[in-house]
C-alpha cells in the first residue's frame, strides 16, 4: 500500500465519520422539520434538540477534515471537484450556514415568531445540505468529472445518478438520527417516544432502501464502472449493509409492535453498520480511482513529504481527537452536559 | 437533459474581483469571531478562576455569561469558517491545485486543533450544570490551547503565501517535492503568528470591556460591571504593549522580504536613504499630498539609522506593484495610530491603578474604553488589509499571481451578492441575539436561554 493509498484510506474514514455523525445531525433536523405543529412537535423536537445541542459542532468538523486531507494530500482531484461541482457544493455550503446559525439563534432568539423562524431555517437548511452533498457524490460516482476540472456546472449533477444518491443521503440520515433517537428516547424512558422514532426509522429505512434499489438501476445505467465493481469486489460489504439493514428493520418492526423494546446498543452498531459498509463498498468499487474514470489516486496524490505529514497528522488526531471525542460522546449519553 | 453549461465563460478580470471583494468579506466578517475563538476562552476561564479561588460570585456569572454568548459566536465562526474552507476551492481551484500539497500542510494541522477546541468548547459550555466546579474548569483549559494552536496553525499558511518555501517545482511549476517543517515554520510566521494571537486578545478584552464600560456610563456601576471591565481591560493591557513590539519587528522584516508591500504601504516612491515618514495623506506618484511629514524617521524605523536604503516603488517592476496605495498607507497608518491609542488608554488604566487602586474617575476613561473594541476590530481590519493587499498583484508572492488562481466558474458577482445579503442578516440577528443575551440578565428574566443556567438541582 503506497502512501497515497493510506492518505485515500483516511480522506474515507473522514467520509465515513461525516456521513454517521454529520449525517445523524441533518437527521435530526429532518425529523425537527417534519415533527408538526408548535404544540404536537414540542415533545419530540424537546429530544433531538437536547441530542443535537452538544455534539453538532463536533461533529461538523468533520467535513473540515475531509475538505483539508482532499486539498492537502489529493489538489488535482479537490480542483476538478470543485471547479465543476461548484453549484451544488455552494449550495451545499449555504445549508450549512444557515443550519448552524439557524441552530444557533433558535434557542437564544426572543419571541416566538423568530424562535419559530430561526428555527424553521435550522431545519429546512438540514435537508439542503445533505441532498446537495450527496448530489456531489453521485456526480463524482457517474464520473461527470473530468479530472482536469471545469466540468460542465449543471449537466454534471442535474441527472437521476445524482440526484437519487442526493435522495438517498437524505434518507438515510433520517434513518441514522430515528435509530439514535430511539434509544435516547429509551433512555429518557418515553416509550411513546420510543415507538414515535421507531415508526419514523422504519420509514426513513424503506425509503432509503428503495432509493438505493434505484440507485443500483442508474449506477448500471450511468456508472457502469463502479456498478461492475460493486457487484464483484465489493460485493461482500453490499451483503453485509444488507444483513445489518435486515437486522435493524427486524428489531424496529419489533419495537413498533411493542413486543420488545429495541436495545441501542444491538439497534445502532447494526444501523451504522449498514452505511458503513455501503461506504466501504463505494471505496473499493471506485479504487484506484479517486475522482473516477479520470484521475487515479497515484495521479493526483501530493508529494511524498506531504502525504507523510497527512498520516502523521492522522495518527495524532486519532490519539488526541478521538479520546476526546469519546468524552464528550459519554458526558453527552450520561446526560452530564445540558443547557 | 438540462443544457444550460454552455454560457459564456465569465469574463476573468471581472472574475477575478468579484472572487477578491467575496474573500476579502467573508474574511473580514469570519476574522473577528475567530479572535472570539482564540481569546474569549482564557478571557472567561480567569474570571471562572476567580470565581473559584475567591468563591467571587460575581465573577462566576460574568464567566457563565460569557460563556452562553460564546456559544452562539463560535457557532457562527464554525461556519463562516467552513465557508473560507469552501472558497479556496470555488474561488480559487488553480491555486489549491497548484500549490494545495504545501499551503494546505498547516491546514491539515489546524484541523486538529480545531477539532479538539469544537470538542472542549462543548463540553465547557454545556459543562456548567453537572459538572463539579474544577472539573469543568480544567475541561476548559484546552480550549484556550488548541484556540493558539489552531491561530498558529491558520496564519503560519497565510504567512508562506508571503514568505513561500519548503517546496520544489519542476519545469512545468508542478510541487514535486515539500519539506513540511520549512513550510510551517516560514519566516513570516515567526511574526505574523504572535502578532495575530495578540491582535485576538485586544479584540476580545477591549471589546468585552467596552460592553461594560457602556453599561457603567448607563449609570450600571455595580461590582458586576466593574469585574466585567476590568478582567477582559487587563488582558487587553498586557497584550497592547507586546503587540506594538511584535507589529515594529514585524513591518520591519516586512521592509526587508516583501520591498513591494512596504514601499505601498509607506507610499515610497524613489529607493534611497533618509526616506521621510508620512503619517496620512494620499499617495501619488509624485509624492505624498497632504500628510504630515517626519524627515528621516521612515529609514530610522527600518535600519535604526537616517542612512537606511529603503527600496521604493521605482525599483519594482510595474506589474509587481501593489494597487490602490492610498489605501493602503491609511490602513496601515489606522492600525498603528489605533495601537497607539490603546496603549495610551493601558498606561492610563496602570498609572491611576498603581496610584489608587482603582479606575480612573472621569466618564472620559470610560468613554475612550466604550470605543476601544471597536477600535481594536477596525485596526484587526487594517491589518489584515496591509498582507493582503499589500501581497497583490500575487497570491503567493513570487510565484503564483492572484489572476492566475481564480475560478473560470460564472457567477460569483452573484455569489457575492448573496454572501452580503445573507452574512448582514447573520450579523445583524446575532448581535440583536446577544444585546438580547444581555438584556434578560439584568432583567435577571427566566428567558428562553436560562436553561443553561445552574437549577436547584446543579448544586450538591
Amino acid at each position: 500500500m503506497t502512501r497515497a493509498d493510506v492518505c485515500a484510506v483516511v480522506l474515507w474514514v473522514g467520509v465515513t465519520a461525516y456521513a454517521l455523525f454529520g449525517g445523524a445531525d441533518f437527521g435530526g433536523g429532518f425529523w425537527d422539520l417534519v415533527a408538526g405543529g408548535a404544540e404536537r412537535g414540542e415533545r419530540p423536537r424537546a429530544v433531538i434538540q437536547r441530542s443535537l445541542t452538544p455534539v453538532w459542532e463536533a461533529n461538523h468538523v468533520w467535513l473540515i477534515f475531509i475538505l483539508v486531507v482532499l486539498w492537502t494530500a489529493f489538489p488535482p482531484a479537490f480542483s476538478a471537484v470543485m471547479t465543476t461541482l461548484y453549484v451544488p457544493l455552494a449550495l451545499a455550503a449555504l445549508g450549512i450556514v444557515l443550519r448552524g446559525s439557524g441552530f444557533a439563534f433558535r434557542k437564544s432568539i426572543e419571541g416566538l415568531s423568530g424562535r419559530r423562524a430561526a428555527g424553521a431555517t435550522f431545519a429546512i437548511s438540514s435537508l439542503l445540505t445533505p441532498f446537495f452533498m450527496g448530489c456531489v457524490v453521485g456526480a463524482i460516482a457517474a464520473g461527470n468529472v473530468p479530472g482536469g476540472g471545469d466540468g460542465p456546472a449543471f449537466s454534471s449533477w442535474l441527472q437521476p445518478l445524482p440526484l437519487l444518491t442526493g435522495a438517498m443521503f437524505v434518507a438515510s440520515g433520517a434513518y441514522l438520527a430515528a435509530v439514535f433517537l430511539v434509544g435516547d428516547a429509551r433512555r429518557a424512558g418515553d416509550e411513546r417516544l420510543e415507538r414515535y422514532f421507531a415508526r419514523r426509522a422504519l420509514a426513513a429505512a424503506l425509503v432509503a432502501g428503495v432509493a438505493a434499489a434505484f440507485g443500483l438501476v442508474e449506477l448500471h445505467a450511468e456508472a457502469r464502472y463502479i456498478f461492475d465493481r460493486l457487484t464483484s469486489e465489493g460485493l461482500p460489504l453490499i451483503v453485509l449493509s444488507a444483513a445489518c439493514g435486515l437486522g435493524v428493520l427486524t428489531i424496529l418492526i419489533a419495537a413498533t409492535r411493542r413486543s420488545a423494546p429495541a436495545s441501542p446498543w444491538l439497534l445502532r452498531p447494526l444501523a451504522a453498520g449498514a452505511v458503513v459498509a455501503v461506504i466501504w463498498g463505494w471505496g473499493v468499487a471506485q479504487f484506484p480511482y479517486l475522482v473516477p474514470t479520470s484521475l487515479k489516486i497515484t495521479q493526483s496524490a501530493a508529494p511524498p513529504d506531504t502525504l507523510s505529514t497527512v498520516i502523521v497528522v492522522f495518527l495524532a488526531a486519532a490519539v488526541l481527537v478521538l479520546p476526546a471525542l469519546a468524552l464528550l460522546y459519554w458526558l453527552s449519553q450520561q446526560e452530564l452536559l445540558g443547557e | 437533459m438540462l443544457r444550460l453549461d454552455p454560457l459564456p465563460l465569465a469574463a476573468s478580470a471581472s472574475n477575478l474581483l468579484a472572487a477578491r471583494e467575496q474573500m476579502a468579506f467573508t474574511l473580514g466578517f469570519h476574522i473577528v469571531l475567530s479572535c472570539l475563538g482564540v481569546a474569549l476562552p482564557a478571557t472567561i476561564l480567569v474570571a471562572n478562576y476567580v470565581g473559584l479561588r475567591r468563591d467571587d460570585s460575581d465573577a462566576m456569572e460574568l464567566a457563565r455569561r460569557w460563556s452562553k454568548a460564546m456559544a452562539v459566536t463560535f457557532a457562527v465562526g464554525a461556519v463562516t469558517g467552513t465557508v473560507l474552507s469552501f472558497e479556496f476551492g470555488l474561488l480559487w481551484p488553480r491555486f489549491m491545485d497548484r500549490f494545495g500539497a504545501a499551503f494546505g500542510i498547516a491546514f491539515a494541522i489546524e484541523g486538529i486543533f480545531f477539532f479538539l477546541e469544537a470538542i472542549f468548547l462543548a463540553i465547557y459550555i454545556y459543562g456548567w450544570k453537572r459538572l463539579s466546579g474544577w472539573a469543568h474548569f480544567w475541561s476548559g483549559v484546552p480550549m484556550v490551547l488548541t484556540g493558539i494552536g489552531g491561530a498558529f496553525a491558520v496564519v503560519a499558511a497565510n504567512g508562506w503565501m508571503n514568505q513561500p518555501q519548503g517546496f520544489t517545482l519542476d519545469a512545468a511549476g508542478k510541487v514535486v517535492d515539500t519539506n513540511p517543517v520549512q513550510v510551517i515554520f516560514n519566516p513570516a510566521s515567526g511574526y505574523e503568528v504572535p502578532h495575530m494571537i495578540l491582535a485576538a486578545y485586544m479584540v476580545v478584552g477591549f471589546g468585552v470591556a467596552s460592553i461594560y464600560a457602556a453599561g457603567m456610563l448607563k449609570g450600571r456601576r455595580d461590582r458586576l460591571h466593574r469585574l466585567g471591565l476590568l478582567i477582559p481591560l487587563t488582558i487587553a493591557c498586557i497584550a497592547t504593549p507586546i503587540q506594538l513590539f511584535v507589529g515594529d519587528t514585524a513591518a520591519r522584516a516586512v521592509a526587508d522580504h516583501q520591498p513591494a508591500k512596504f514601499a505601498g504601504m509607506e507610499c515610497i516612491q524613489e529607493s534611497g536613504p533618509d526616506q521621510t515618514e508620512y503619517i496620512g495623506g494620499i499617495c501619488t506618484s509624485s509624492g505624498v499630498k497632504g500628510a504630515i511629514p517626519l524627515p528621516g524617521l521612515d529609514s530610522f524605523l527600518v535600519g535604526f539609522s537616517k542612512n537606511t536604503e529603503v527600496t521604493g516603488l521605482n525599483d519594482i517592476p510595474a506589474d509587481e506593484r501593489p494597487p490602490a496605495n492610498t489605501f493602503l498607507h491609511l490602513s496601515f497608518d489606522a492600525m498603528v495610530g489605533i495601537g497607539t491609542a490603546l496603549l495610551a488608554l493601558g498606561a492610563w488604566l496602570a498609572f491611576v491603578w498603581w496610584r489608587r487602586r482603582d479606575i480612573p474617575k472621569t466618564p472620559w476613561f470610560l468613554r475612550a474604553v466604550a470605543v476601544s473594541g471597536a477600535g481594536a476590530v477596525l485596526a484587526l481590519w487594517a491589518g489584515w488589509i496591509v498582507t493582503e493587499v499589500g501581497r497583490q498583484p500575487w497570491i503567493v508572492q513570487g510565484y503564483m499571481r492572484t489572476a492566475e488562481a481564480v475560478t473560470p466558474a460564472h457567477g460569483i458577482w452573484f455569489s457575492f451578492a448573496l454572501v452580503l445579503v445573507l452574512y448582514a442578516a447573520i450579523g445583524t440577528i446575532a448581535i440583536l441575539v446577544l444585546r438580547g443575551m444581555s438584556k434578560r440578565w439584568r432583567e435577571g428574566a427566566a428567558g428562553p436561554d436560562t436553561p443553561y443556567a445552574p437549577s436547584a438541582e446543579a448544586t450538591p
